[in-house]
């Protein structure tokens, strides 16, 4: 490979905290490598694992998960179980190769774009450095061949 | 009705156990409703048929075909594909065709350490360390056996299929319905279901169809099922500590596992709506446990030593990442 190898990394922010400090920071100028593709959740709380599966079966090399800090989620406690799903989680992606350095809890309230950035930039680093994960483009459909076979039936009749 | 134009049947197995075959011979009686209406043309475990006969017959001739078992090798991805084209319906039958089951665990081993698994154990007498060979020269000719795949695949994963019907093995009540609607259908008095339904099986979870007691879980160990003295009869399992996949798995099975007091190792494969089964357990066993320090929680889940065989026992194949990067990058990705 010889140019630099670009991680491609989806970013869950809660629409309390995380996706505000991520706003912060553009609106202060801060800059953050643009590896990152935020999608904004409404907690941490939210965070299905079948996203983070679907991420890095669909080709992301890292994924990273923010949330309020312990203590301060706007639904009281959602962020705690953000917290345990993440920590079974990783146990899960790293019986199935996928290293644990690949995937990131990190806390960050709405005031804090520097810390937020600077959160991006270091998993960035992290991820480039463990190289592209390429996980197979499995040729048929994704996921619970029902669901999804469903699903796109329904989008070709409607 | 003769017999020559009665609608065709056919069974087939794959990498699986023979175990849906047992369940679709428990059925008792409902065995000679089957005969009476319909011709089987092809069933190995049961009758002497050939591939060729298979080969021989029109294309979509054969009315029903239920195939059991995962997509290992190669013979079983090319009678897929024969069993497609010489079939009207064919249903993925079993735990196996559906979502891979016990076969698909394989899929977090690289191709070189299950052939090493099989052959070169312990307790295999292997002192020469042969291993299987696709092409063998031998002095009659050359011998060719089918290629093993480093990823087995599920059933739809190779050709489309009308039908599933999961369970380990479908229970036979739900066999026997299945074969009373066919039967209906025949003779005009109902209808089939929507293409790609779940056939045999409920919508909603196995806990919906479990008589335990549920209050708020508040988990603080987890336990394997045989290092406990006393279980509570009448209490959730997932609430004693039990590590028990109810929340995420079909129902259809009457909840038998947890009725008789083991937990729910997840046979009947996701319930309606969950696209990676894991997945929604990773969500339901974090949701549980009574703790906010990340050191406790890692304690706590250091009591499920093996969480990728716990919340994929039977549907890794089937799941969004299929098979570990072991697997998938031993010798190419059939």
């Amino acid at each position: 490979m010889s140019e630099t190898f670009e991680p491609v990394i989806i970013g869950f922010t809660c629409n309390w905290c995380s996706y505000r400090a991520a706003d912060l920071a553009g609106t202060a100028r801060i800059k953050y490598p643009p590896n990152v593709r935020l999608i904004r959740l409404m907690c941490s709380g939210r965070l299905d694992p079948t996203f983070v599966m679907k991420a890095f079966a669909n080709g992301a090399d890292g994924v990273m998960i923010t949330g309020c800090h312990p203590g301060e989620c706007h639904y009281i406690e959602q962020n705690y179980k953000a917290l345990r799903r993440y920590l079974l989680l990783r146990r899960v992606l790293a019986q199935m190769g996928i290293e644990p350095g690949r995937i990131k809890l990190v806390w960050a309230s709405a005031a804090e774009g520097v810390r937020l950035a600077q959160e991006i930039t270091t998993f960035v680093e992290d991820v480039r450095a463990l190289g592209p994960l390429e996980w197979p483009d499995w040729k048929h459909k994704n996921g619970h061949h029902k669901t999804v076979e469903s699903i796109a039936l329904q989008e070709v009749t409607a | 009705m003769s017999a020559l134009e009665k609608p065709k049947f056919a069974m087939y197995w794959a990498a699986s156990c023979g175990g849906c075959e047992i369940s679709v011979l428990n059925i008792n009686e409902k065995i000679l409703d089957v005969d009476a209406n319909f011709e089987v043309v092809f069933w190995p475990v049961a009758m002497d048929a050939k591939y060729k006969d298979v080969e021989a017959l029109p294309d979509k001739s054969i009315l029903l075909t239920l195939f059991n078992g995962g997509i290992r090798n190669e013979e079983n991805e090319e009678i897929a594909h024969l069993l497609r084209r010489k079939s009207q319906l064919l249903v993925a039958f079993g735990s196996c065709a559906c979502e891979g089951c016990i076969p698909g665990l394989a899929n977090l081993s690289s191709k070189e350490q299950i052939i090493d698994t099989a052959y070169n154990t312990l307790t295999t007498i292997n002192p020469n360390h042969i291993r299987p060979e696709y092409n063998f020269q031998m002095p009659e000719g050359n011998i060719q056996i089918p290629v093993f795949y480093p990823v087995l695949k599920t059933l739809d994963q190779v050709v489309p299929v009308d039908y599933y019907m999961p369970g380990c093995p479908p229970e036979s009540h739900q066999i026997a319905s299945v074969v009373d609607l066919v039967i209906k259908v025949l003779h005009g008095e109902a209808s089939l279901p929507p293409a790609g339904a779940t056939i045999g099986a409920g919508e909603s979870t196995v806990c919906d169809d479990c008589p335990r007691a549920r209050n708020v879980k508040t988990i603080t160990k987890f336990h394997r099922i045989q290092d406990l003295e006393i279980i509570d009869p009448d209490l959730c399992l997932l609430e004693q500590g039990i590590p028990c996949n109810g929340p995420a798995t079909r129902n259809g099975c009457g909840a038998l596992c947890p009725i008789a007091g083991a937990q729910c190792i997840g046979c009947y494969g996701p319930a309606d709506g969950v696209q990676d089964y894991g997945a929604r357990l990773i969500t339901a066993f974090g949701s549980v446990i009574s703790s906010n320090d990340p050191k406790e929680i890692e304690a706590i889940l250091d009591g499920i030593p093996d969480p990728t065989g716990q919340f994929y026992r039977f549907n890794l194949a089937g799941s969004l990442l299929r098979a570990s990067k072991a697997a998938w990058k031993s010798n190419g990705n059939a």
